[in-house]
């Protein structure tokens, strides 16, 4: 185990070290100590370590990370893992606003409550939220899933595209052409193998699934009262 | 026409309404047939003040000239020396604007590279992502950092040169933009995460930041993702550009980039493209000043873009006080765009050359604003970059010419007294004198 004082050595000498790991390195085990809500923690990775963060984060922790596992051991700043392409990111506590964010991959796990917008745009990404999620989560969600074991704000998947949503509690509202669906027998599969990545004590039949109704891809002008 | 009526009195000559023109009946005859607002690619077309309406003094006894083709007059410039370990290092003052693989071929973007490479400048990417042949073709290649992220990755990002936060667009400030599904083809498609053949919405605004404190933070990120390494520009379009420039300095950008409504984009409503934004001779010495205000003036670059056609507007633009400029219409030209020897093919579009501006639709008759297969076969890539380098030539040396004239042996010596004002407005926007006059219109203390 590397232990890193982030307060003592700074941000900068933090991502370069983490930086250099290459894929065979054997130090895969780090530890950041004192990050005080610092912005940009363990940003840019793209080696299979991992990183515990001892602490609250700030904006934009794990951000593009690729195969690393970056493990928040408080609760984490807006844009969390945002355009995160592979890999995990495990906040214990909860998850400001934007978290997941543009994701193109990998897994997000927030184990407290998520605020609004999250997984807004995100392209592939799977977030598993153990509490609730804010308003205007997964607008313009493009692909990947979201699932949420406790209850969505206002205007859940607004203009949304091919991204699925499963939610176990109430949605407040829908956004613009997202639709409750069918759960059949493959999201029952798949929402299953989710919840056990996310280490969800939730039973998948207990879910919603919700999606886009498709009627917004193309643009017609008697969809404009829609926005 | 008979020129009397049966009683024998003269009819009055037909008047045509100013305010109704056939321009205006015509947009009203469109609206009421579709029902839908006219969308089309390009900038402002309405006439507004310009560079055209600026003059060089030019040296004379209190100035003395540079001999042309014997005395040098330098036109690298180096964007990015603020933070960047590596700044963009050009030989020309001109660079290439970001413009999109997916509004553009392949093969266009292509020729952008090989053009901008043999001029010894850079290229920019667009909504959609990196290209191999655009990393490939681009010795100094800047990433678009854009709202909708499409095809956004730290390993393209990591390639690039430098990192364009594009906030505005001059011909589009405050709004998003659409890739109409017919022109979303299979590698389109795969590279934004989306259907083929649905429309693609470009985001108006950043997903994960708001405002100039969350902007800090995130180009914060970027610079710790890429090492501190590259220059980040951030661009903004022509609204507010004192207080534009002012918060993208101190969000920390090494370069402003600054686009008028004269800048092109690929597709946007046209009440858009006409009626929001400045011109951009409007924008330059209110972003000056904030940066002189700042005391960061040729520490923080400024790259002003839309409308620049000639090395004259080249030289105008840097006199104000920029240190660079952009060209995204006028380079499409250089490449085909618009061409004459196309007429028959854009008359059947409804059009004619010089005013086809439906690069939305796909069916550009040169093969540039398009993904068919087929109308992009018309294209040579090779040829298409051959032509962009003699344009930045002959652009660079139109302005070598005048800097000379002006007795500068650099372009960035260039400075706002040597011009002055064809017109009213046009002086007090460039805070220039009307010619002829010690007068800078809106300025206290001078008069006719």
């Amino acid at each position: 185990m590397q232990t890193f004082d982030l307060e003592a050595e700074g941000l900068r000498a933090l991502n370069e070290t983490l930086h250099a790991q290459a894929e065979t390195t054997n130090q895969t085990k780090w530890e950041i100590i004192n990050p005080k809500g610092s912005h940009a923690i363990a940003v840019g990775l793209d080696a299979p370590i991992e990183v515990n963060v001892k602490g609250s984060t700030g904006y934009y922790c794990a951000g593009m990370n690729k195969q690393a596992t970056v493990h928040v051991h408080g609760s984490a700043g807006p844009g969390t893992a945002e355009n995160m392409m592979s890999g995990t990111v495990i906040v214990e506590g909860d998850a400001s606003q934007y978290a997941g964010a543009t994701g193109h991959g990998g897994t997000l796990i927030i184990k407290g409550n998520a605020s609004s917008r999250c997984g807004i745009s995100m392209k592939g990404i799977d977030i598993i939220v153990h509490g609730n999620v804010g308003h205007m989560s997964a607008f313009m969600a493009q692909s990947g899933n979201i699932v949420v074991c406790g209850d969505a704000g206002d205007a859940l998947g607004d203009s949304c595209y091919e991204a699925r949503f499963f939610v176990r509690g109430t949605v407040k509202s829908l956004g613009a052409d997202c639709i409750e669906k069918e759960m059949r027998p493959e999201h029952i599969t798949l929402l299953e193998e989710l919840l056990e990545r996310g280490g969800c004590d939730a039973k998948a039949s207990e879910f919603k699934r919700y999606g886009s109704a498709r009627t917004l891809y193309n643009f017609d002008v008697d969809n404009a009262a829609a926005y | 026409m008979k020129d009397h009526d049966s009683h024998g009195i003269p009819h009055t000559t037909p008047r045509q309404s100013a305010t109704f023109s056939q321009d205006a009946n015509s947009d009203i005859r469109r609206a009421a047939a579709t029902g839908i607002y006219d969308i089309r690619g390009g900038g402002a077309k309405r006439k507004v003040p310009s560079f055209d309406d600026l003059l060089f003094l030019g040296a004379s006894i209190s100035r003395y000239p540079l001999e042309g083709y014997r005395e040098k007059c330098e036109t690298s410039v180096t964007l990015g020396t603020r933070f960047a370990k590596n700044p963009m290092e050009l030989d020309i003052p001109i660079t290439i604007a970001g413009m999109s693989f997916g509004a553009l071929s392949g093969p266009a973007k292509e020729a952008l590279g090989r053009g901008a490479n043999a001029a010894g400048t850079s290229t920019t990417t667009g909504d959609g992502g990196m290209t191999p042949e655009e990393r490939g073709h681009s010795s100094k290649l800047v990433y678009q950092y854009l709202p909708s992220r499409y095809g956004m990755n730290p390993d393209d990002l990591r390639k690039a040169d430098a990192i364009e936060i594009v906030v505005g667009q001059g011909a589009k400030p405050g709004g998003g933009g659409m890739l109409l599904g017919q022109k979303i083809s299979d590698r389109v498609a795969e590279m934004r995460n989306l259907p083929k053949g649905i429309d693609q919405r470009s985001s108006c605004r950043h997903p994960d930041w708001t405002g100039p404190d969350d902007l800090e933070i995130k180009i914060l990120e970027l610079r710790e993702i890429t090492g501190w390494k590259v220059p980040i520009y951030v661009k903004v379009a022509g609204a507010r550009p004192y207080f534009d420039t002012t918060l993208a300095v101190k969000a920390g950008a090494d370069v402003v980039v600054l686009d008028g409504m004269q800048g092109g984009t690929a597709a946007t409503q046209d009440v858009f493209i006409e009626h929001v934004g400045q011109p951009t001779l409007a924008c330059i010495r209110p972003a000056v000043k904030a940066l002189q205000d700042l005391g960061m003036h040729r520490e923080v670059q400024l790259v002003i873009s839309g409308g620049i056609r000639s090395g004259a507007d080249v030289a105008k633009a840097m006199a104000l006080g920029a240190d660079a400029v952009a060209i995204g219409t006028a380079a499409l030209i250089a490449l085909g765009d618009n061409d004459p020897k196309w007429e028959d093919e854009y008359n059947k579009l409804g059009t004619t050359a010089g005013a086809y501006d439906d690069w939305h639709e796909g069916l550009d008759p040169a093969g540039i604003t398009t993904q068919d297969p087929e109308l992009m076969k018309r294209f040579d890539p090779v040829e298409g970059g051959r032509r962009l380098r003699n344009y930045l030539k002959v652009l660079t040396l139109e302005a070598q010419t005048i800097a000379r004239a002006c007795g500068k042996n650099h372009m960035h010596n260039l400075e706002p007294e040597d011009l002055v004002a064809l017109t009213m407005e046009a002086a007090a926007m460039a805070q220039v004198p009307l010619a002829g006059t010690d007068w800078y219109p809106g300025k206290p203390g001078t008069s006719y």
